[in-house]
């Protein structure tokens, strides 16, 4: 039963790695929380049920980062921006599969889905990524 | 009790900033607390400071925690109490403030607050993982988002939303950088053009390279008593007459606006509201400029113009030296520095310098009312302090 499984961030990585985007909806105040939260922000209920956001959405803004930390250096050039989803969501990530002069504000964008990664170490978080509707 | 002085500011001190090879925190620390002790020859440092409050943020950098007690130890302050405080880019604000808790509360009549951070001994790739950590890891870090990323993606929806234009930014950069040119002790004593600043290398579009503040060591104190007592010290108290602090989510994408910081706005409100000023009754002011777009962000959420008209403000002039309201006379962290953790306390040493008319070459005229805005991180946290001539 995924009503059973613990409203964390753990958890919300887990789905993503199932190729789900699943927020956490409050079952008194009715508030989505993306990534879910184990205690609600608003009303403090700790009751809440899984619920699938829609993987779809509009770029609100992006930056292209050619600096960066150790782990991404190969990767540079690549883009970045925040997304909004249904229900007044947002989510950072990565945009793939688009060339970088492409971008632009207001573009319809997919969340696309990888494997979790093979390392032991933590965290072993899978990764999510934004590319052209 | 509007405008009632909270503490009074009896001395201050700063290291050199830049590249300070060789040198570690504890020993540049040091250095500034002997500033604030020769500054102020009526203060008997082991008897009269009670506590210090030490904003510092990374212990990767020198692979070295606990570091209130260290700074307080290399200070010549062994024994005292010394608690760190850790708000990302904003630790020593927040250290200024629990300092005024500790004088408010009675407990401690004089305390120094400071701050301190080493950085120039990394690569550039490891202080970019460092600062990071100011931001959210599970969604921000972890997707490769950068600390300049997240200002740069403030950058451009402010960009897009109210027209701010790259050659705007860049004008808050020549301008930093014209006060840090005056400053001896800033790191980069440099005048830079606008054709230089706008054709520097990307950091993380549209922020380039002379869009973001520079990896500097520095320290940076200074020392805050009861008004009472005050003219023990010296015959020229600052009054710190408000103080404001506030938080917000750690995440920039779980925020309403993507344009203004929440957390600086409160505690601007805060601190205006207890000393009963107004942003235009300011005559100077220290702005968190650790990316161009952070100080035209900084002139809107401290009311200094309206929403949207923070990159008109600068294109005007009217932040420079010779302005109607000049900001970061220092040099700012753009040229004077960003050693983390010193930044917050950095800013009180420049206002104590200009209110009792010993900045110099940057001497603003007439000053009486000052005002010092610290961020942390992304805006997670805010500081506001207001000062006044006694
Ligand atoms: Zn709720």
């Amino acid at each position: 039963m995924s009503e059973q499984a613990p409203f964390t961030i753990e958890q919300f990585y887990k789905y993503i790695s199932q190729g789900k985007l699943m927020g956490g909806k409050c079952k008194k105040c009715g508030k989505i929380h993306l990534p879910p939260r184990p205690l609600c922000d608003k009303c403090f209920s700790k009751e809440f049920e899984w619920i699938q956001i829609q993987p779809k959405g509009k770029l609100l803004t992006y930056t292209i980062i050619y600096v960066a930390p150790p782990q991404f250096q190969q990767m540079a050039p690549y883009a970045v921006g925040i997304i909004q989803l249904e229900n007044d969501l947002k989510i950072p990530g990565m945009i793939k599969e688009v060339t970088l002069e492409q971008i632009k504000i207001g573009m319809n964008l997919t969340v696309a889905f990888e494997a979790s990664p093979t390392t032991s170490q933590w965290p072993q978080w899978p990764r999510y990524y934004f590319k052209p509707a | 009790m509007k405008g009632k002085p909270l503490v009074s500011m009896v001395s201050a001190g700063l290291s050199k900033f830049g590249k300070l090879e060789g040198l570690y925190a504890r020993e540049i620390f040091a250095e500034a607390a002997k500033e604030a002790f020769d500054r102020c020859p009526n203060l008997d440092p082991k008897k009269d400071i009670k506590a210090l409050f030490l904003g510092h943020m990374g212990e990767s950098y020198e692979h070295q925690g606990h570091t209130g007690a260290t700074a307080a130890d290399w200070a010549g302050l062994l024994h005292i109490p010394a608690t760190r405080t850790e708000t990302a880019c904003a630790s020593s604000g927040a250290a200024l403030r629990a300092g005024i808790f500790a004088v408010l509360s009675g407990l401690c009549d004089t305390v120094m607050v400071g701050g301190v951070e080493k950085m120039t001994h990394r690569t550039t790739a490891e202080v970019t993982e460092y600062l990071a950590m100011a931001s959210d890891f599970p969604f921000e870090q972890w997707h490769g988002i950068t600390f300049p990323g997240l200002y740069a993606l403030m950058a451009t929806a402010h960009m897009h939303e109210y027209g701010t234009t790259e050659e705007q930014l860049a004008m808050v950069a020549v301008k930093n950088h014209h006060n840090g040119f005056l400053n001896p002790k800033a790191h980069m004593q440099k005048e830079v053009t606008l054709e230089k600043a706008l054709s520097s290398r990307v950091i993380a579009w549209p922020l380039k390279l002379y869009d973001c503040s520079l990896i500097t060591d520095g320290g940076s104190c200074v020392i805050i008593t009861k008004p009472e007592i005050a003219k023990k010290y010296t015959d020229m108290p600052i009054q710190i007459i408000g103080s404001g602090q506030a938080s917000d989510s750690i995440g920039i994408y779980e925020r309403e606006s993507l344009t203004s910081l929440i957390a600086a706005k409160i505690a601007a409100r805060q601190a205006y509201e207890m000393a009963g000023v107004r942003p235009e009754d300011v005559d100077v002011a220290e702005v968190h400029d650790c990316f161009t777009i952070a100080e035209i962000i900084g002139y809107e959420d401290l009311g200094f113009c309206k929403r949207g008209e923070g990159g008109r403000l600068v294109e005007s002039g009217e932040t420079k030296l010779d302005g109607k309201l000049p900001v970061n006379t220092s040099g700012g962290l753009k040229s004077k520095g960003h050693p983390v953790g010193a930044t917050g306390t950095a800013q009180a040493y420049e206002i104590y310098l200009q209110l009792t008319e010993q900045a110099e070459k940057r001497q603003v005229k007439d000053a009486n009312i000052a005002l010092a805005h610290n961020v942390g991180g992304s805006g997670a946290t805010a500081t506001v302090h207001i000062f006044r001539r006694e």
